[in-house]
């Protein structure tokens, strides 16, 4: 789960980690009331779960209640892509935090390592610009520390690492206590990622983190039942949208054929095979291990929502999902959900011939099964051309 | 030999009363698997078909000899379940449970390796010896006995490549599914010098997919250390690049983690990978042919 900005800085806050006194608002009366308790000047950002806000003129400095007005309602509403062009995400959320004096700008990240299955602190000095750029600008300047077992990360060892960053001498305190804070920010809300750039030092010499990435590790929120309540970015999709609401695992893409598979593996390869058969995928849909009649239901209603989407193929390979389950949702499927695209189905693995049974008896319009998944790819891109 | 599993594998089952459990426990023991106790707390003195069920891991050591663990509980309770069996002296934990915390893993990823303990998983399909022993949920009968080993981080996919092995009059000395998750128990590396030292490998099959930089780590190793032949397959070339959340990932481990990345640092050591999964059993089908 990734959290917006404010959400981060709300979680850093709670760590002692310094942030600039702020609020969040979604309209432009409660983001002008908010300015006016922080006072002028102050920054006003927009809430949305991706970079490169700064340069599509997400976030804006207003020294009076009027420019405050403004630039909230010119940032309210308006969409932002990423730098790779992701989104676009509509914003809903604002924040709005007092101006800092900046004199550094430093960049720190806390993350894990999977490779060493270490935690991995890094600073630079070199804040403001990304982490990759800072990497092939001077890699030197970017400091790596690994959190040893059994040695954790204490006053220590972040002396440790500010020093070898070079950090300004008066400000090296500040900047190892926050890192130690940071650290046990991320341990304690079961975090996999902890970005905060640029980390700045004010011209009192204080530090305080002025951004903040936070992702946290899904499998854990169990635990922490404060995170798990926090509102998620809004899903512009209206197709993501719902899979989310039904617990499915959906990724949106451009092409018009939908996919289904069980298993994330299979299901990319599926998606692969079909590229090369000269089609392209409208989505990844990941059934799961195990799935239901009922989950199959839902998979489609998904799939056959988007109206791009002009033929559909099934690939199923039973460890743990049965064939016969997948054969009775189909069939289910085509009594409450209104299927008019072709649809191919491969079915392989346990209970497949169960499965493969149920559908012949049922005799569905436009259902196509394949014996082969290279079969059933070429065959589902064959149909999305004539359909 | 087979590795991992095998004849002398005397299995204890951790979870082994829940339905899944049952399911996949007794199909286990059905396959010829050793299944000798099964644990849940406060069910001990119960049995499940048979099968002997413990309080507590340690008392199916002493009592029944266990020396492989399957972590088959819900996952707030596997990473306990997990240090039970180390503490308990298995010496082969699978856990087969998903969604596990990582920082769970995290702790004991290091405290397996301090105790010498071999950890596959978490959420893993398992490791299968055909004709030997199966632990975990792989459906067996997809696959045959032969000098292939397999290691894959996606279980689906192996049973899909194990298919198109199997349809091509081939068959595996193991296959183990080493899971997909941040921190798993064994990486490839791992697997693939047990099969290096495996008389009964001839040829290792690897299955891997986008994320991480395990695929450009073991093509790295494959080249200095393993003289049996290596097919590759990785899934993701379609796959939309996840949205960025930072960069810090990309930058430690010096790639991309995409499967354009992964094919070209195998390909680099000479390693051929297939273009599909049944591409890759015809490359390993071709391979082991030119060396017969």
């Amino acid at each position: 789960m990734d959290l917006l900005e404010y959400q981060g800085k709300q979680l850093f806050a709670r760590h002692g980690v310094p942030v600039p006194d702020g609020r969040v608002a979604d309209t432009v009366e409660a983001a002008v009331a908010a300015a006016e308790e922080i006072g002028y000047p102050c920054v006003i950002k927009a809430q949305v779960q991706i970079g490169g806000r700064g340069k599509a003129g997400g976030i804006k400095v207003a020294t009076n209640r009027e420019e405050a007005g403004e630039h909230a309602k010119a940032i309210l509403g308006m969409d932002i892509r990423g730098p790779r062009g992701e989104g676009p995400f509509t914003v809903h959320q604002v924040w709005i935090e007092g101006a800092s004096q900046i004199e550094s700008e430093y960049y720190a990240s806390i993350i894990l390592d999977r490779s060493a299955k270490k935690l991995l602190a890094m600073l630079s000095t070199m804040g403001g610009m990304n982490v990759e750029e800072i990497a092939e600008k001077d890699p030197d300047a970017l400091v790596r520390r690994h959190v040893e077992p059994h040695e954790g990360f204490g006053e220590s060892q972040a002396n440790a690492l500010v020093a070898d960053a070079g950090v300004d001498e008066d400000a090296r305190a500040k900047t190892a206590e926050m890192m130690v804070r940071l650290l046990n920010a991320f341990n304690e809300s079961d975090a996999t990622l902890i970005e905060v750039n640029p980390m700045v030092v004010t011209g009192d010499r204080d530090v305080i983190a002025l951004d903040s990435k936070v992702t946290i590790d899904n499998s854990a929120l169990f635990r922490h039942e404060d995170l798990a309540g926090l509102e998620e970015g809004f899903i512009e999709d209206p197709q993501e949208r719902m899979a989310k609401e039904k617990g499915l695992t959906y990724v949106k893409l451009d092409g018009d054929i939908g996919i289904l598979g069980n298993g994330a593996g299979l299901c990319m390869s599926t998606l692969d095979v079909v590229a090369q058969a000269g089609g392209k995928p409208a989505n990844f849909l990941d059934a799961g291990g195990g799935s239901k009649a009922d989950a199959i239901v839902d998979a489609l209603e998904v799939i056959t929502s988007d109206e791009k989407v002009k033929a559909i193929l099934f690939n199923i390979f039973g460890g743990i999902t049965r064939g016969d389950e997948i054969a009775k949702g189909i069939i289910e499927a085509s009594q409450r959900v209104d299927i008019d695209v072709p649809l191919v189905v491969r079915l392989d693995g346990t209970n497949s011939e169960e499965g493969l049974g149920l559908l012949a008896d049922a005799d569905l319009p436009n259902l196509h099964v394949e014996k082969t998944m290279l079969g059933a790819a070429e065959k589902v891109v064959e149909l999305a051309g004539t359909s | 030999m087979s590795i991992i599993v095998g004849n002398e594998t005397k299995l204890v089952i951790s979870g082994l009363t829940g339905r899944e459990g049952t399911f996949h426990g007794l199909r286990n023991r059905d396959y010829g698997t050793d299944v000798v106790a099964g644990v849940t707390p406060k069910k001990g003195g119960q049995d499940v078909e048979g099968i002997p069920i413990f309080d507590t891991i340690k008392e199916a050591v002493d009592g029944r000899g266990a020396n492989t663990s399957m972590i088959f509980v819900p996952a707030r309770f596997a990473a306990a379940a997990m240090n039970e069996a180390i503490d308990a002296g298995i010496e082969t934990v699978i856990t087969i449970t998903e969604h596990i915390p990582v920082h769970d893993m995290l702790d004991i990823y290091w405290k397996a390796r301090e105790a010498g303990v071999r950890m596959i998983g978490p959420n893993c399909p398992g490791v299968l010896s055909p004709g030997k022993a199966n632990v975990g949920i792989i459906p067996a009968q997809f696959f045959q006995r032969g000098s292939i080993g397999v290691v894959s981080k996606s279980g689906t996919l192996t049973y899909q490549i194990g298919n198109e092995l199997k349809q091509a009059g081939l068959g595996n000395s193991t296959i183990v599914g080493i899971g997909g998750d941040p921190i798993v128990g064994s990486d490839f590396i791992d697997i693939l010098e047990l099969f290096e030292n495996d008389d009964e490998t001839e040829l290792i099959v690897m299955v891997g997919e986008i994320g991480g930089d395990a695929e450009e780590r073991a093509a790295d190793y494959i080249a200095e250390h393993v003289s049996k032949p290596v097919v590759a397959y990785i899934a993701g070339f379609t796959a939309p690049p996840g949205k960025q959340m930072g960069h810090a990932g990309a930058i430690i481990s010096g790639s991309s983690g995409t499967a354009e990345a992964k094919k070209q640092a195998l390909e680099a050591q000479g390693i051929r990978v297939g273009k599909s999964p049944t591409e890759t059993a015809q490359l390993a089908a071709e391979t082991i042919g030119a060396k017969a």
